[in-house]
């Protein structure tokens, strides 16, 4: 029988075919350092210095750029609510549709993809450095666990500091949003917040924080995932690093979708 | 050196993927001695200091060590087997985030209830050991690649191991530094409650100096193991051209 003549697509179809073996491995790897984490959770020893340092470097280090980027964005949106509401007579609208979108949308998933690419590649860097230099070999050599000492430090310190990043967001956004409405659009401060409060529930607030929480759940895993298994060197280090950060932009978008999609069927808005 | 066996490797077998590196790696380490173990680059040397502390698991084959086969241990057991066990990096692998300080000050917070005093007064006595006393408060980019290889040294050693396994630790030194890493090695055998150390390494000559057994890993076996007299004497003529760095292919 003679041989068949590779076929301009067959290796396209092999690199597809090993692209999506490798994410069921990561999404496996992913769920299985999950579980890991949550055994380990509960037994000693707990390393609290190791999270509140993370969270120190997590939360107030990421502070400044996720309240310039609320500001800015609320100052954004205001403008463009305001002029564009205002050939429909909609201008007083401006300040429900601000807070909505705000604590259901923009805060969460603003926040999220600035963290994401803040402190998921900060920590793929720094975790794939160490196990490309060893230490986390290290590490075990020593008696001691990783996934104790460098990824529950880092996912309690991300899990916790991201929603309060994201009250924070929501808090600047608003902020912001009312300074170019009251300036740009005449309103007074007192009905803005008035109208902002008034559009919002309190089942608003709460998928306003649980995104969050999902999602940090996620940058955190991933990134120390990726860490931990990154090999080739500098070279390695930056490839993870890149791959982490877009892994976690996709999630966070794509995510976002159902989580949203999910809290309409058990909330469904009036 | 006769004394019995305290650690034994028997019939390892290791593959990565298509690359079988192991094949029946079989051998034993006597009290008090240390065993230099040779073999070409890619031989899985460092594989198999690393199987011994559980860091990497051998497809088949038996690590006795104090009644229990570490390569059947899971994680949680094999932190014991860590404890008596010390392992020297290549690289050091220090904490890069760490003073040399916490570096060792690392494995005595993790398994001791020493004092805080206590603690200090080890790493002092290490520092003082491994030549760098004075440079508790630097972090390792700012030591050289010798000091960094001593400050491993010291922190594999600090919980005081039955056995101390270093992994090329003279690879990329010069002669001043490999003589002064060799010395130290020595003297933790001599001052130490070492009882067995391997040492992996490229470098045959520093190997002679300290090692009283040596073994030379080829095609996924130990091919040669004897006391270092016999080896320099031996009339195989792989192991001759091994140790004269000659061309072993075919041999």
């Amino acid at each position: 029988m003679p041989n068949r003549q590779p076929r301009k697509y067959d290796e396209y179809f092999k690199r597809l075919g090993s692209q999506f073996v490798g994410s069921i491995q990561f999404a496996g790897g992913v769920f299985g350092l999950g579980l890991d984490c949550m055994r380990e959770l509960v037994r000693p020893p707990f390393y609290v210095y190791l999270t509140i340092e993370q969270m120190f470097l997590i939360g107030v280090r990421s502070f400044l750029l996720v309240a310039v980027t609320a500001l800015a964005t609320g100052s954004v949106m205001a403008l463009q609510f305001g002029y564009g509401l205002q050939k429909f007579g909609g201008q007083l609208y401006v300040p429900k549709l601000l807070a909505l979108a705000f604590v259901r949308e923009m805060g969460p998933v603003f926040t999220s993809l600035l963290v994401a690419a803040r402190i998921g590649s900060g920590i793929t860097a720094e975790v794939g450095s160490m196990n490309v230099t060893q230490q986390i070999d290290a590490i075990r050599a020593l008696g001691t666990n990783p996934i104790k000492r460098i990824v529950i430090p880092r996912l309690l310190a991300t899990v916790i500091t991201l929603p309060i990043l994201t009250v924070m967001a929501n808090f600047i956004g608003i902020f912001g949003g009312m300074l170019v409405t009251v300036k740009e659009l005449g309103q007074t401060p007192d009905f803005f917040f008035q109208k902002a409060v008034e559009a919002l529930r309190v089942s608003d607030f709460f998928m306003g924080f649980l995104k969050p929480v999902v999602f940090a759940i996620f940058i955190a895993l991933t990134a120390c995932y990726r860490g931990m298994r990154t090999s080739g060197g500098t070279k390695g280090v930056g490839d993870s690093t890149t791959w982490v950060v877009v892994t976690t932009n996709i999630f966070i978008m794509v995510s976002d979708f159902f989580l949203t999609k999910l809290f309409i069927l058990v909330h469904p808005y009036q | 050196m006769s004394g019995e066996t305290i650690l034994s490797m028997q019939g390892i077998h290791k593959s990565f993927g298509p690359k079988k590196v192991h094949q029946g790696v079989s051998f034993d380490l006597h009290d008090g001695e240390i065993l230099a173990l040779f073999g070409g680059s890619g031989t899985g040397k460092s594989v198999i200091l690393r199987s011994l502390i559980g860091l990497e698991k051998p497809d088949a084959g038996i690590i006795m060590f104090e009644g229990r086969d570490i390569a059947q241990l899971g994680e949680d057991d094999l932190i014991d087997v860590r404890k008596k066990i010390g392992y020297v990096f290549q690289n050091g692998a220090l904490f890069d985030s760490m003073t040399v300080e916490d570096n060792l000050a690392y494995p005595l917070i993790e398994h001791t209830d020493l004092t805080n005093e206590k603690i200090h007064a080890r790493i002092a006595e290490m520092l003082d050991l491994i030549g760098l006393k004075g440079s508790e408060k630097l972090l390792p980019a700012s030591l050289s690649g010798g000091m960094q290889k001593r400050v491993g040294a010291a922190r594999a050693i600090i919980l005081e191991p039955k056995i101390i396994l270093y992994d090329e630790p003279t690879a990329g030194l010069d002669p001043f530094n490999t003589h002064r890493l060799l010395e130290l090695m020595k003297l933790i055998q001599r001052t130490g409650k070492k009882n067995g150390a391997i040492f992996v390494t490229h470098d045959i000559p520093s190997a002679f100096q300290v090692a009283d057994r040596v073994a030379i890993l080829y095609n996924g076996k130990i091919h040669a193991i004897d006391t270092t007299e016999n080896i320099k004497a031996s009339k195989d003529p792989f192991v001759q051209a091994f140790i004269a760095g000659e061309e072993t292919r075919g041999l």
